[in-house]
């Protein structure tokens, strides 16, 4: 990579490249029996094992065991501004997975949100269609904190009567976003939520009541 | 080539036969089926040492959500030790050198062909089934380009019209097995070809339920605690079949039994379908009407033989 | 019992120690090698290698005579193999023009650039059982007399046409344009030509050949002419990033076929020849001629034309070619269905009462109706 490629000003490109999976076959294997419990039951908290993963700022490690499991060539992805201006982040994506970084959110089967807070839309990421609904983007919002407490009621697909949820930060439109995009079922695009040891899920099958406290 | 990926060596497969590649683009598949339950994710289901049709699609599966903790029954026809079933476990042995079994009760994964278990899953179980003809509607209309518009649209009416026929015909709905279901009120879904018999234990069922077809490509998931119905009329309601004795060996009654056929002057028992099941009702004490028959001490003595030689890892 | 085997591992442990000694035959004939089965079985060796879609002679020979000299499952054998292979790339398309050519001919021209080169052909041989070869031993084979390599180049034939603006002009892609892969996609319709030709080009031979024959016999509308047929090596280039330039990986032997249609014209387009393509690896010229039939008869839509036959249906055809697909599902009917079966007898047994039932009450009403009369 030459200097001319570097558009940030932080110059990360020279530090060493961070390790991936030290057993990429088993720790695969693991992070995604973890996020299919994930989306099979939405809503539920599900420890993520990282191996050993050290990645770059602002990625961690339970984000790029996502990463490391899902991603490769096949999968273009998204990442939003914090993440995109880290050369390093994009150098680890790239090196580890293979998968092309786009700059369009609607080209992308998978997005990286490292600041959901300020996350304006997920009309914006591909929807599927009602033909190929799985065509649809997968959204990992990082730097959550998840509880199975909340105003927010989960039911649906996964869940046998209800679960309460909460996660954040999160911007404020998000739970009505939320809505709108189970609303429009079998389109939409599936959630994870990365917090700093687990993770959650929220697939576009599950149904969202806010209760006021 | 990523970094993810490594070579294979001449005679030597990776983990479960299939390589990362290959398993990260099922998994993907699988994510989105369980995203939108019922619904029939296209995969590049590749080819696989075992022919099309014999459970590649269930294999592609397991392969891919297998790991080296999980213990694993594969039953075909109900019973762990038909031929296919034997095939596959090895399979699986051989190439991943998981744990197996034959008890419902012990395995994280299971993988079938036209059963499920009579005994209840759990919630930190998986059911695997293989499927041969993943779409419903391919029966009515044998063109991916029109049921694919079908279930886009929810245009599921061909499908009430085929069944109505059926009763106006003969006054009952003459689909046995592969009985078409609704899942989550939006998807109509083929179960794999199970007796319907079967239909009522993949409603709100406690397991994840994935269904895998290789020859037609195609990925779908059930999640844990659906709704699943089976189609039906409000004159006339789904019903399950009922056999009139209980099984010749154990006793058990309300499970599904095969007719074995005893000599060729009408001789015939019914014993339970799930060996596994029948097996533990009578290591429990319980004896079927048949029980002391010479051919039922027989098909008794080959099953707990077997579970004998069951092999031990 | 067949069904329910109970010791079912053993058993079938058992029938494949003994599929092995059938395979191996009279240990007093000598075993096959695998040179003997590539250099005298070769047109078997091409057709595994197409339709198992990966060229190798060796592998397709041991395939071979693994599976008995069953082709269809020599060709799986190799298929399952390659699933296996990592993946490198996509090598550059090959250049046929550039062949080096061992048979060429020609049905539309008498004559014309670079000549007719029959080559090693069964055309024109008397179909008469050679019991010479039942001998054991070879005899002298007379070398055969070969047209001294000539300077001159070969071009295609349908680029003799296209010079006249005759031949409808080859669609030209963008370099970097997207090939289909249906071994990495699954397939989904419409289908595009590409798609439409590796799925040919795996396809059965046995199901094209009829395919194209059915276009000749009526149900279709092409009227083919063999533009041209040429069979003989190409050079296999890759292009390797680090370097930076293409690099060679050999030669393969490969057979394409050129089919020219005439062509009246729609509103869409002028009359003019069309073409169909057909590529096999070997010279596996039949299937190459059914291929390039096939290709033509499933252009109809781009080219303005009525779908009225099986073979211009793109869905049939590619649902139906795979002979790996086909042959897994139409075998699988051996395995045990006695549950399913279960559920049938179930059905049949009450329907049949049923049945019986209601002629019972037919004929008990008509008699009553009768006594009544009387």
């Amino acid at each position: 990579m030459t200097a001319l490629n570097q558009t940030s000003g932080q110059n990360q490109t020279s530090a060493p490249l961070a390790a991936g999976f030290a057993d990429p076959v088993q720790d695969a294997q693991r992070g995604f029996r973890t996020i299919m419990n994930a989306m099979a039951r939405p809503g539920s908290l599900q420890a993520l094992a990282t191996g050993g993963l050290k990645p770059p700022a602002p990625l961690t490690p339970v984000v790029a065991a996502i990463a490391l499991t899902l991603f490769d060539y096949d999968t273009p992805v998204w990442l939003d501004v914090p993440f995109a201006r880290s050369e390093a982040v994009k150098t680890f994506l790239r090196f580890h997975t293979g998968a092309p970084i786009v700059s369009e959110p609607v080209e992308a089967g998978f997005a990286l949100i490292a600041d959901p807070a300020h996350l304006s839309s997920l009309g914006k990421f591909h929807q599927g269609t009602l033909e190929y609904p799985d065509r649809s983007a997968t959204v990992i919002l990082t730097g959550q904190t998840l509880s199975n407490e909340g105003p927010v009621h989960l039911s649906g697909p996964g869940i046998e009567t209800e679960t309460a949820f909460s996660t954040g930060p999160v911007s404020l439109a998000f739970w009505d976003q939320v809505k709108a995009n189970n609303a429009q079922f079998p389109r939409g695009v599936d959630l994870i939520f990365a917090g700093s040891a687990e993770i959650a899920a929220l697939p576009r099958s599950t149904m969202i009541t806010v209760r006021e406290a | 080539m990523t970094a993810q990926q490594k070579p294979l060596d001449e005679g030597e497969y990776n983990f479960a036969y299939l390589d990362e590649q290959t398993k990260r683009m099922i998994r993907r598949a699988i994510l989105k089926g369980i995203a939108v339950p019922g619904y029939q994710v296209p995969f590049a289901s590749r080819e696989m040492p075992m022919p099309y049709g014999w459970g590649t699609g269930g294999v592609q599966v397991t392969a891919s959500i297998l790991g080296a903790d999980d213990c694993l029954k594969v039953i075909d026809q109900g019973s762990d030790d038909t031929t296919n079933a034997v095939a596959i476990r090895g399979f699986f042995e051989k190439t991943a050198g998981v744990e197996t079994t034959f008890e419902t009760s012990k395995a994280s994964i299971i993988q079938t062909r036209h059963r499920i278990p009579e005994k209840d899953l759990r919630e930190d179980q998986i059911i695997v089934f293989q499927v041969p003809i993943p779409e419903p509607l391919r029966f009515l209309e044998p063109r991916e380009t029109e049921t694919r518009k079908m279930h886009a649209l929810e245009e599921y009416g061909l499908m009430h019209v085929k069944l109505y026929e059926d009763i106006a015909k003969n006054g009952h709905i003459a689909t046995t097995y592969a009985y078409p279901v609704l899942v989550n009120n939006r998807y109509v879904m083929d179960p794999s070809p199970t007796p319907k018999f079967d239909n009522p234990k993949i409603d709100k069922m406690a397991a994840l339920q994935l269904y895998g077809a290789g020859r037609e490509k195609r990925i779908y998931a059930i999640p844990p605690y659906t709704e699943v119905k089976s189609l039906d009329f409000e004159d006339y309601p789904f019903e399950v079949q009922k056999f009139d004795k209980p099984c010749g060996l154990c006793g058990a009654e309300n499970v599904y039994l095969d007719e074995v056929i005893l000599d060729d002057k009408g001789g015939r028992m019914f014993v339970c379908s799930d060996s596994d099941y029948c097996e533990e009702r009578r290591e429990a004490g319980h004896l079927g009407p048949m029980a002391a028959d010479p051919n039922a001490m027989t098909l008794a003595g080959g099953t707990s033989d077997q579970h004998s030689e069951e092999p031990a890892r | 019992m067949y069904v329910a085997v109970k010791g079912g591992e053993k058993a079938i442990r058992n029938a494949h120690q003994l599929l092995t000694k059938r395979r191996r035959g009279d240990t007093g004939v000598p075993a096959l090698t695998l040179d003997q089965i590539a250099e005298q079985l070769a047109i078997s060796v091409a057709r595994v290698m197409g339709e198992g879609s990966l060229y190798d002679e060796q592998l397709a020979a041991l395939a071979i005579k693994q599976a008995r000299g069953d082709l269809i499952e020599a060709a799986f054998l190799i298929r399952a193999y390659r699933t296996t292979l990592p993946r490198f790339g996509y090598s550059q398309p090959i250049d046929t023009g550039k062949m080096l050519v061992e048979r060429r001919i020609s049905a539309t021209y008498k004559d014309l650039p670079g000549g007719q080169l029959l080559g090693p052909t069964f055309d024109y041989s008397h179909r008469l059982l050679d019991f010479a070869l039942a001998a054991e031993a070879d005899g002298e084979i007379e070398a055969p007399v070969r047209r001294t390599p000539i300077d001159e180049p070969m071009p295609r034939v349908t680029d003799l046409l296209d010079d006249e603006g005759l031949m409808e002009a080859d669609p030209v892609s963008a370099e970097d344009a997207p090939v289909g892969d249906l071994t990495r996609e699954p397939l989904s319709f419409p289908a595009d030509r590409d798609l439409r030709l590796q799925n040919l080009a795996r396809g059965d031979e046995g199901f094209l050949l009829s395919l194209a024959y059915s276009s000749q016999r009526g149900y279709g509308r092409t009227h083919p002419f063999t533009g041209e047929i040429r069979y003989g090596a190409v050079e296999v280039e890759f292009f390797a990033e680090e370097l930076g330039f293409a690099v060679s990986l050999g030669t393969i032997k490969v057979t394409e076929c050129q089919m020219v249609n005439q062509f009246q014209g729609t509103a869409k387009s002028s009359p003019k020849f069309t073409r169909g393509y057909g590529l096999v690896f070997g010279q596996v010229e039949r299937k190459a001629m059914a291929m390039s039939m096939v290709d033509r008869a499933l252009r109809w839509e781009e080219l303005g034309e009525e779908q009225v036959a099986p073979v211009q249906d793109t869905e049939f055809v590619m649902s139906h070619s795979d002979n790996i697909q086909a042959t897994g599902f139409v075998e699988h009917l051996k395995l045990p269905h006695y549950v399913d079966f279960q559920a049938e007898l179930e059905l049949v047994r009450r329907m049949r009462g049923e049945w019986f039932a209601a002629r019972e009450a037919e004929e008990k009403a008509s008699r009553n109706q009768k006594e009544a009369a009387e």
